[in-house]
C-alpha cells in the first residue's frame, strides 16, 4: 500500500487503536487534516485553544489508560500545547503530539509560524522526534507510542514538517507490529533478592506504614496494592496523584498525605518505622522538610524509574520494576513466609493512629450560614454515589476534592498534580466525557482557574460532552489568598479580581445551563437537578465563604508532625519513641 | 569528587542538546564535554567530565540513562581508567627563548606543529594535571592561545564500552 504522508500519519492512528484525536488545524498540517477528512475511523476534537487539546487528550488517557493523542500545527500551535504537554511530562501521562513544522528545506530560516518544537519541548516530553524522511514516518510513529505507553509513560512528540505529508509523495505503508530500540530497555521486574529483604523488613515492622502514588494508577496495580495492605492489615496512605489506588473509604485508608494531607497520615508516616513506597516519587509538596521526613523510619521504594529512587530521599531497599508485578512477588513472598506481623505491636500502632484521628482534621463549620466548599464536594460526593469521574483544575478547590470526595477507584480522579496547572479541569472533564459517554462527569474548579480555559465550553457543546462544572466562587484566587494571609501579613496582592463574569449568563451564551447558587439549602438541590440533566452541561456557579481555608496545612519549610490545624488538637500525643 | 562519564549515544541531531539540556536544566555541572562519532557511524562517544558528591553522580548517571538516545554508559572513576586530553598552545617566540620553549616541549614530550620567526605551535597530549602543568611553566604573556580537547578516557583491561 503506497500512501501519502499524511494519510499515513492517520493511517498509523487507526492501527494504534486511537479512537480520538484532539487538535487545531494550521498551515503546516493542512495536508494531515486533509487526511482527516477522508475518514471517521478516528474521530478529530476541535477544541478552542491548542493547551485544551494537551488536556483533554492527557485526561482521556488518565481516565482509560490508553495514550492521548494530539493535533497540532507548527509555531503557536505547538507553543500553545506546551503547557499541557508539560503537564502530563510532570504527571507521567502516556501521550503522542503530532505537531506540524514548516517545509524541510525552509527550517532554521525563521519561516511564517517557525518554531523550534523539538527544542522547546525537549525539556518537558519523555522523548521526541523531528521527521525528516516521509519512509521514516510510520516506524517513528510506532516508536513514539512504544516509549509513551512504556516504561515510566510520558508524553512523546512527533514534529512532521510539511513537506513530510506532501500528498503527492507517496511511498509504502507498513506499520510496525513490534518495535525495540537498543538505547531503551524499560526494567519490568523487581530484583527477587531487594524484594526478599523488603519482605522481611515489612514483616518485622512494628509501626509500618504504605505510601502509594501516581504509579499504582498508572502501572495498574490497585488491586494488588489492595490485596497486599489488607492481608497485612496496615495502615495506607495516598499521594495526591494515587487517589483510588486504594479504596478511600476503607478502614485502613488514613486518607491523602502532604501539605494538605490529613492529621493521621502524616503522623503516621512521621512516626514510622517502615515505610513502603509504592509507584510515589518523594514529591516536596509530600515531604514537606526533608531534614526532618520521616525521621525513625527505613523506606522501601518499588519505582519503575530507577531516577526516581533516592532523588531526595535516601531509601534502604530500592526495587526498581513495575510495581504490579513486584507487589505480585511480594505478595508470593509474604504468603509463603514464616514471620507474620506482630498482632501486639500493630494494635497499638492502630491505637496511635486512631488518637490521630480523633482529632477530626478535616472537620469545618457545618452551621455556617454562607455555603461552605468543603460542603459542595461532600454533597457531590453524595449526590453522585462517589461514583463520578472528578476532574479539577489547581488551587483551594482541587485540595478539597481530594480531601473530601472519597475515591474508591482508580482513573477517577483527573488532576494537574506535578505541574499544577490551572485550567486543566474544563478540557480534561470533556476528555473524560468522550471516553466515558455514559458516566457522571464533574470539574471541580474555582471562578480564576475555569477562567483560564473557559472557552473550552464551546467545545463541550459542540461534540456533546455534557460535564458538570462545580465552581466553588469564593472571589479570591484563594491558595494564593491563603498564603498571603499566612506568611504575607494578609496582604492580598493582586489575588483577586474585580470583575468576574456572570457566569450563568456566559453559560447560557456558550448554549449550557447555568445555575447561581448562594445558600447552603440549595446546594443539594441543586446538584441534584444538574446531574438530572443527563445531556446537558451544567455550569453551576456555587457562591462560596471568601475566608475558607484548607486545612491542615504543613506550611513551606516544615516537617509532617507541625501541622497547622482548623482545631487544635485535643489531646497532645506528645510520646517518647524509640 | 571529579567524574569522568563516558556514553554511548544514538549518533542523532540533538542528541547532544538533551545532554547539555539535562545538566543545564537539573543545575548539573559540566567541567568538558568531547564528543565523535565511533567506528559505529549510528553511534557516538561522548566523554562528558562532571563533580559533585555521590548521591549527585547517582543522580546524574541516572537521569543520562533515562535519556531515550542514550544506549550505555559508565562512569570510568569508578574503575582503573587512561585519560588523555589533546592540547595546542601558540606560544610567544623570540630568538632568545626559542630553545628554551624547545627544551621544555621536550621535557613535556610535545611536538611542535608550526614554526614562525614570533611563534610556535606545540601539540602535546596527556593527562588534563600534565597539561596544566606545561602552561604553568611559562611566564604571564608568553601563550597567545590555548586550545583544549577536554580529556576522553577509556578503562583499563579488556573489558569495554560497546554494544
Amino acid at each position: 500500500m503506497e500512501l501519502s504522508g499524511g494519510h499515513i500519519l492517520v493511517q498509523c492512528l487507526k492501527d494504534e487503536g486511537v479512537e480520538f484525536v484532539f487538535g487545531y488545524p494550521g498551515g503546516s498540517v493542512l495536508h494531515i487534516y486533509d487526511a482527516i477528512f477522508h475518514q471517521d475511523e478516528v474521530k478529530h476534537i476541535l477544541v478552542r485553544h491548542e493547551q485544551a487539546a494537551a488536556h483533554a487528550a492527557d485526561a482521556y488517557a488518565r481516565a482509560t489508560g490508553k495514550p492521548g493523542v494530539v493535533l497540532v500545527t507548527s509555531g503557536p500551535g505547538a507553543t500553545n500545547a506546551v503547557t499541557g504537554i508539560a503537564t502530563a511530562y510532570m504527571d507521567s501521562i502516556p501521550m503522542v503530539i503530532i505537531s506540524g513544522q514548516v517545509p524541510s528545506p525552509v527550517i532554521g530560516s525563521d519561516a511564517f509560524q517557525e518554531v523550534d518544537t523539538v527544542g522547546i519541548t525537549r525539556p518537558c516530553v519523555k522523548h521526541n522526534f523531528l521527521v525528516k524522511d516521509v519512509n521514516d514516518l510510520a516506524e517513528t510513529m510506532k516508536k513514539a507510542f512504544y516509549v509513551a505507553t512504556t516504561g515510566r509513560p510520558g508524553p512523546v512528540l512527533v514534529d512532521v514538517p510539511k513537506d513530510m505529508t506532501d500528498p503527492n509523495i507517496k511511498v509504502p505503508y507498513k506499520y510496525p507490529k513490534k518495535i525495540s530500540m537498543r538505547s531503551y530497555n524499560p526494567v519490568v521486574t523487581g530484583h527477587k533478592g531487594q524484594i526478599k529483604r523488603a519482605v522481611e523488613m515489612l514483616l518485622t515492622a512494628q509501626r509500618p506504614m504504605i505510601y502509594s502514588g501516581g504509579g499504582v494508577i498508572l502501572g495498574e496495580a490497585h488491586k494488588e496494592l489492595t490485596e497486599l495492605t489488607q492481608l497485612l492489615g496496615y495502615p495506607i496512605t495516598n499521594t495526591l496523584m494515587g487517589l483510588g489506588g486504594y479504596p478511600a473509604t476503607d478502614k485502613q485508608f488514613v486518607g491523602m498525605l502532604g501539605m494538605h494531607g490529613t492529621y493521621e497520615a502524616n503522623m503516621a508516616m512521621h512516626e514510622s518505622d517502615v515505610i513502603l513506597a509504592v509507584g510515589a516519587r518523594f514529591d516536596d509538596r509530600v515531604t514537606g522538610k526533608l531534614a526532618e521526613f520521616c525521621p525513625y523510619a527505613k523506606i522501601i521504594h518499588i519505582d519503575v524509574d530507577p531516577a526516581s529512587i533516592s532523588k531526595t530521599v535516601k531509601v534502604d531497599v530500592p526495587i526498581v520494576g513495575d510495581v504490579k508485578p513486584v507487589l505480585e512477588q511480594m505478595l508470593e513472598l509474604i504468603k509463603d513466609s514464616k514471620i507474620k506481623p506482630s498482632k501486639s505491636a500493630l494494635d497499638s500502632w492502630w491505637q496511635l493512629i486512631q488518637s490521630w484521628r480523633d482529632v477530626h482534621c478535616l472537620e469545618y463549620d457545618r452551621n455556617s450560614k454562607v455555603i461552605k466548599p468543603q460542603y459542595v464536594v461532600e454533597q457531590l460526593y453524595q449526590v453522585t454515589h462517589g461514583e463520578a469521574y472528578v476532574t479539577s483544575d489547581v488551587g483551594q478547590h482541587q485540595m478539597y476534592a481530594a480531601q473530601y470526595y472519597h475515591f474508591d477507584k482508580p482513573r477517577r480522579w483527573i488532576n494537574s498534580g506535578g505541574l499544577g496547572t490551572m485550567g486543566f479541569g474544563l478540557p480534561a472533564a470533556i476528555g473524560v466525557k468522550l471516553a466515558f459517554p455514559e458516566a457522571n462527569v464533574a470539574c471541580i474548579t474555582g471562578e480564576a482557574s475555569i477562567q483560564m480555559c473557559i472557552q473550552e465550553l464551546s467545545t463541550a457543546l459542540q461534540y456533546h460532552a455534557p460535564v458538570k462544572i462545580i465552581n466553588l466562587n469564593n472571589r479570591y484566587m484563594g491558595m494564593v489568598r491563603q498564603w498571603q494571609e499566612f506568611s504575607y501579613e494578609s496582604r492580598y496582592s493582586q489575588s483577586y479580581m474585580d470583575t468576574i463574569p456572570d457566569f450563568v449568563k456566559l453559560a447560557e451564551a456558550y448554549g449550557h445551563v447555568g445555575m447561581l447558587i448562594e445558600k447552603p439549602e440549595d446546594v443539594r438541590g441543586a446538584l441534584e437537578h444538574a446531574f438530572a440533566l443527563k445531556d446537558r452541561t451544567v455550569f453551576l456557579d456555587f457562591i462560596t465563604d471568601r475566608t475558607e481555608n484548607v486545612y491542615p496545612m504543613i506550611e513551606a519549610g516544615k516537617g509532617h508532625h507541625d501541622m497547622k490545624l482548623r482545631v487544635a488538637p485535643g489531646t497532645p500525643v506528645d510520646r517518647e519513641l524509640s | 569528587m571529579r567524574h569522568i562519564i563516558s556514553i554511548l549515544i544514538e549518533n542523532e541531531s540533538g542528541a547532544l542538546s538533551r545532554v547539555a539540556g539535562l545538566f543545564s536544566a537539573r543545575g548539573y555541572n559540566i567541567e568538558s564535554l568531547t564528543v565523535a562519532p565511533t567506528e559505529d557511524p549510528s553511534l557516538s562517544r561522548m566523554t562528558l567530565v562532571t563533580s559533585g558528591s555521590d548521591e549527585i553522580i547517582e543522580q546524574i548517571t541516572k537521569q543520562l540513562n533515562k535519556l531515550i538516545d542514550v544506549v550505555k554508559l559508565i562512569d570510568l572513576a569508578e574503575s582503573a581508567h587512561i585519560e588523555r586530553e589533546l592540547m595546542l598552545v601558540k606560544i610567544k617566540t623570540s630568538h632568545d627563548t626559542r630553545e628554551e620553549v624547545k627544551r621544555m616541549v621536550d621535557i613535556f614530550r610535545g611536538k611542535i606543529i608550526d614554526v614562525t620567526a614570533n611563534s610556535y605551535v606545540v601539540e602535546m597530549t596527556g593527562q588534563s594535571s600534565k597539561l596544566d602543568a606545561f602552561i604553568h611553566g611559562f611566564e604571564e604573556g608568553s601563550i597567545i592561545e590555548v586550545v583544549r580537547s577536554g580529556p576522553t578516557g577509556i578503562s583499563r583491561g579488556e573489558k569495554g564500552l560497546h554494544l
